[in-house]
């Protein structure tokens, strides 16, 4: 065995089955991959695409049914132990003990991967050092954030030393600041040890930091190529455009019906399109002749769209049917307002003093790392949680004294998916319109309404929780918008949903603000951001920062970084107020 | 809307097929295993016979020992220590020791000692097998009384046992797994229902709907209700029908008993579901609850046997109210009206738990 000069990783035509109740699923298709060593490669693509089958199978924890799977030279049929020696592997959810504290689960997870006593105190010290958990180690792992407890399961992954570093989307649930001290770590292990990096992520920006980039569908290699590679493919392709006279929203779904648009998404108050040809379609005369063009730099993400769409044509939804919501009888327009809202959590004060409004017909986005307090604020404002101090009314109504009434009026969707996972889509659909107090011919209309506009028609006799995660979405916000509420409340919607689902996701939630519905959102997305109207944006329970998106990046403006995205007037902010 | 909360609770239980096990499985086989397994009644003791007399009298006595249901003569012994090692390893539960003057003793018309040792360990057991074994020598002497023309005992005792003539222990057994398998099917259908809830994340979606709290926990009683009152008419039906226990009393006194029983025991249910977070924190909660219940209940101990302190703990306990009132309706044919006294107790049980737990429900939400 020729293993000094092997390489770290090597697929060669892979072929995985699953069978899942009576359905079979090809998870990967006659896959080869290699991996270099001491390089970070990403693996990218749509949910359902084969990453975590992929990455499992390379630790061993699936055998393929043809084929073979190579880690530094060893099969993994044959080599398991050799292998678990050389990889170190970090599952979604890492397996923490929150009972225990972060010095006992680090120091559990070096008995388990046997590593010496001699040892363990200096790269103990190291991996504290780097993950900025030093302060933390007595702590319950169950305290910690999101982003510290990824960080501890990074660090305990890390304790072995292994060679080979596998992780599964390392970044998920975790706020921008957190997200680029995980990425501090991966780095200097590549740099320093001589680490091979392969992981899985959601996250653009991620993979572009990689030294390359596979994009992988229904369990076939797409295309892979160097990050800069594949913007190359694009470049001169992408344009902004701002129009004189027509909102951008509209501008956006006018401009999206021409063939020649592979995608389109509201950046600021402008359009990013991304045009099949290196100049934009002939529009129609009242578009073209107001229309203000820029060109744009190709981005990674804009290369898998145009490479998916390929392959995913787009389904051209009927344009939702929602009843324009009039202004009704209350003369004010503001439909959410929050004044002087405080939260304790016996001596913790979760939420200080917070005043903020959101106008009728808005997207307004509520943006904050783990622990700012941003899920506190929306439970209050959903009612699932009183007010210790302050004024909280939604829809005109005040949560204290009405809050059925409050909740009659609103619409929620949690990242979670939480409707009922064993019963049936038309099960779930009849149950949330009765819980809603829909009745008789009503009742009937409106689920038919909800079948027929989120395609759930071949469905419905499927447990939801059977569903492709995409569909158990716009399973979850049939149900949500089934009775037609005023306010719709997302919480996190787009965790883990791949970019073309993200699309079809914020397509239609465009088209319900452009009918008057008014949209509550908290994302970890920043580039989502970028689609609301509005946001303010939470640091240690108070508000740091309300405005637009363009007003925000305004702030953030310094002299290294005259355009910043919003990731990064996000990190330079919050960083700016704990300093 | 309740309705629909309903339907959807019997839907969740129904298609989940750990749950529909919980309903369906248990009972039955806890129905049988106590009707059948459960008994205080002695069947085929093992003795042995330390007969020194050797003699036909003596074989005629040892002869009725054999003849009873109740024993069986396992082994003959020959020697005196043998005695102490068929007791020590559990061979049998008691030794029948006649002495070598059995005969002449009773020729001369004097009273021979006949010398029973028994296996205390099981003090229950051996007190059973005692007073059949005295019941036994009763009738033995009376026997030789006519025989020998003694005088016959002064006085004899004549019992007859009301409401079980045979003293069979199953009618005792079946009327308590009414009690007993209701509280337990009920208790983990209503534990377990708003943990499993909050577990799978569906109860946010639940309670940003319109329902209020009562509602909502209306939502989860109702089904508790059916459920436990169609488990505790499975186990009425078979206890009449499959092991033949008589009923005599009425059917209106005996509901009325299950319907507050099931009201309590749901009330208590929810109560743990509000609390718990998690189904395995609502099941232990629950067993925590069943297990104390069942003892000081009077399913199997008689509860005035209990230190009066224990005594006054069980007046808080449900299931010692239904239990009599099945026992007093089934056996003995009891009409409302004198049932009375453990009705009241349920129905302000019932309104205690379930107030508690409407109060917990409101302010364990969040």
């Amino acid at each position: 065995m020729t293993e000094n000069r092997s390489l770290p990783l090597d697929f060669q035509h892979v072929s995985k089955t699953f069978s899942i109740g009576k359905r079979t699923i090809e998870a990967l298709k006659q896959l080869s991959l290699t991996v270099e060593e001491n390089s970070i490669t990403a693996l990218v693509g749509p949910d359902g695409a084969g990453k975590t089958t992929l990455l499992r199978s390379a630790v061993g924890l699936y055998l393929p049914n043809t084929g073979e799977i190579r880690i530094f030279g060893y099969d993994t049929r044959q080599y398991s132990d050799q292998i678990h020696a050389l990889i170190g592997y970090m599952p979604q959810r890492f397996g923490l003990y929150e009972d225990l504290s972060v010095a006992e689960n680090l120091n559990l997870y070096a008995d388990l991967h046997q590593v010496s006593m001699t040892d363990r105190q200096h790269r103990f010290d190291d991996l504290m050092l780097m993950t900025g958990l030093a302060a933390f180690t007595d702590r319950l792992a169950g305290k910690l954030s999101g982003g510290m407890k990824q960080k501890l399961g990074l660090a305990c992954t890390l304790l072995s030393e292994p060679r080979l570093l596998l992780l599964d989307e390392p970044s998920v649930g975790v706020d921008p600041v957190s997200r680029r001290e995980l990425w501090r770590i991966i780095q200097h292990q590549v740099k320093q040890k001589g680490t091979t990096v392969l992981l899985s992520t959601a996250y653009m920006d991620e993979a572009e930091r990689c030294d390359k980039v596979v994009l992988i569908d229904d369990g076939e290699i797409l295309a892979q190529d160097t990050p800069e590679h594949f913007k190359a493919r694009l470049s001169g392709h992408c344009f902004r455009l701002q129009h004189a006279r027509m909102p951008y929203r509209q501008l956006q779904s006018r401009v999206n019906a021409s063939e020649d648009i592979i995608d389109s998404i509201i950046q600021g108050e402008s359009v990013r399109v991304v045009c099949k040809q290196t100049k934009l379609p002939d529009f129609p005369a009242d578009i073209a002749e107001h229309l203000n063009v820029s060109p744009a730099e190709a981005n990674l993400e804009d290369a898998f769209i145009s490479l998916l769409r390929q392959r995913h044509p787009v389904t051209h939804q009927p344009p939702l049917q929602i009843n324009q919501i009039e202004n009704s009888k209350n003369h004010s327009n503001d439909v959410i307002r929050v004044e002087q809202v405080d939260r304790w959590f016996g001596e913790f004060q979760a939420v200080k003093k917070l005043n903020f409004s959101v106008k009728r017909g808005e997207i307004f986005g509520l943006l904050g790392a783990n622990g700012a307090g941003k899920t506190t604020t929306f439970r209050m404002l959903c009612g699932l949680l009183p007010v210790s101090n302050g004024q909280l009314s939604v829809a005109g109504v005040n949560l204290r004294t009405a809050a059925a009434k409050a909740r009659a009026k609103i619409g929620y969707m949690s990242q979670k998916f939480s409707l009922y996972a064993n019963l049936s889509v038309q099960q779930n659909m009849d149950f949330f319109s009765s819980a809603y107090g829909l009745k008789n011919q009503h009742r009937k209309q409106r689920i038919q309404w909800a079948i027929e506009q989120f395609d759930l028609k071949k469905d419905l006799t499927s447990n939801s929780g059977d569903l492709p995660l995409g569909y158990k979405q716009r399973l979850a916000m049939a149900c949500a918008l089934m009775h037609e509420p005023e306010i719709l409340f997302l919480d996190e919607p787009t965790s883990g949903v791949d970019p073309l689902a993200r699309r079809e996701f914020w397509a239609r939630t465009n088209q319900l603000a452009a009918n008057g519905v008014t949209v509550l959102v908290t994302t970890h997305f920043m580039e989502e951001a970028e689609y609301c109207d509005r946001l303010v944006i939470m640091v240690q329970g108070e508000v740091m920062m309300a405005g637009s998106p363009a007003e925000i990046k305004q702030q953030a403006i310094t002299a290294e970084c005259p355009e910043p995205t919003m990731e990064q007037a996000f990190i330079h902010l919050v960083e700016k107020k704990q300093s | 809307m309740i309705f629909a909360l309903i339907i959807k609770e019997f839907l969740a239980i129904l298609k989940d097929p750990k749950s529909r096990f919980v309903l369906i499985g248990p009972p039955i086989i806890q129905l049988f295993v106590f009707g059948y397994g459960a008994t205080f009644d002695l069947n085929h003791v093992p003795i042995a016979v330390y007969d020194e007399a050797n003699s036909v009298e003596s074989r005629q006595l040892i002869a009725r020992f054999e003849a009873s249901p109740a024993f069986s003569r396992k082994i003959t012994l020959m020697h005196q220590q043998q005695i102490a090692k068929v007791l020590d390893n559990k061979d049998v539960l008691a030794v029948i020791h006649i002495h070598p003057q059995f005969d002449r003793d009773l020729a001369l018309g004097k009273t021979v000692n006949i010398q029973i040792i028994i296996d205390g360990r099981d003090s229950n057991t051996a007190l059973i097998a005692l007073s059949y074994m005295q019941t036994i020598l009763a009738k033995y002497n009376l026997a030789m009384a006519q025989q020998y023309h003694t005088p016959r005992p002064a006085a004899r005792l004549q019992i007859r046992a009301w409401f079980n003539p045979d003293l069979n222990s199953q009618w005792f057994i079946v009327t308590g797994i009414i009690g007993l398998l209701t509280l337990v099917v009920t208790i983990l259908v209503t534990a377990l229902s708003v943990a499993r809830e909050r577990e799978q994340g569906t109860f946010d979606q639940l309670l940003v709907t319109p329902m209020t709290p009562f509602q909502i926990l209306l939502g989860k009683a109702i089904p508790g209700l059916i459920i436990g009152l169609i488990e505790a008419s499975f186990i009425i039906f078979m206890a009449v029908f499959w092991f033949n226990i008589p009923f005599i009393g009425h059917l209106s006194a005996l509901y009325l008993g299950v319907f507050l029983f099931v009201f309590s025991v749901i009330g208590v249910g929810l109560m743990i579901s509000s609390i718990c977070v998690t189904q395995q924190q609502g099941l232990l909660g629950a067993f925590l609850f069943i297990v104390p219940a069942v003892i000081l209940s009077g399913f199997a101990t008689p509860i005035a046997n209990m230190p009066p302190l224990v005594q006054d703990f069980t007046l808080i306990n449900p299931l010692r109210y239904f239990l009599v009132i099945v026992r007093g309706v089934f056996l003995e044919g009891l009409p409302a009206e004198v049932l009375f006294n453990q009705y009241w107790p349920l129905a302000l049980i019932s309104l205690v738990t379930l107030s508690l737990a409407a109060w917990l429900f409101r302010h364990r939400i969040y």
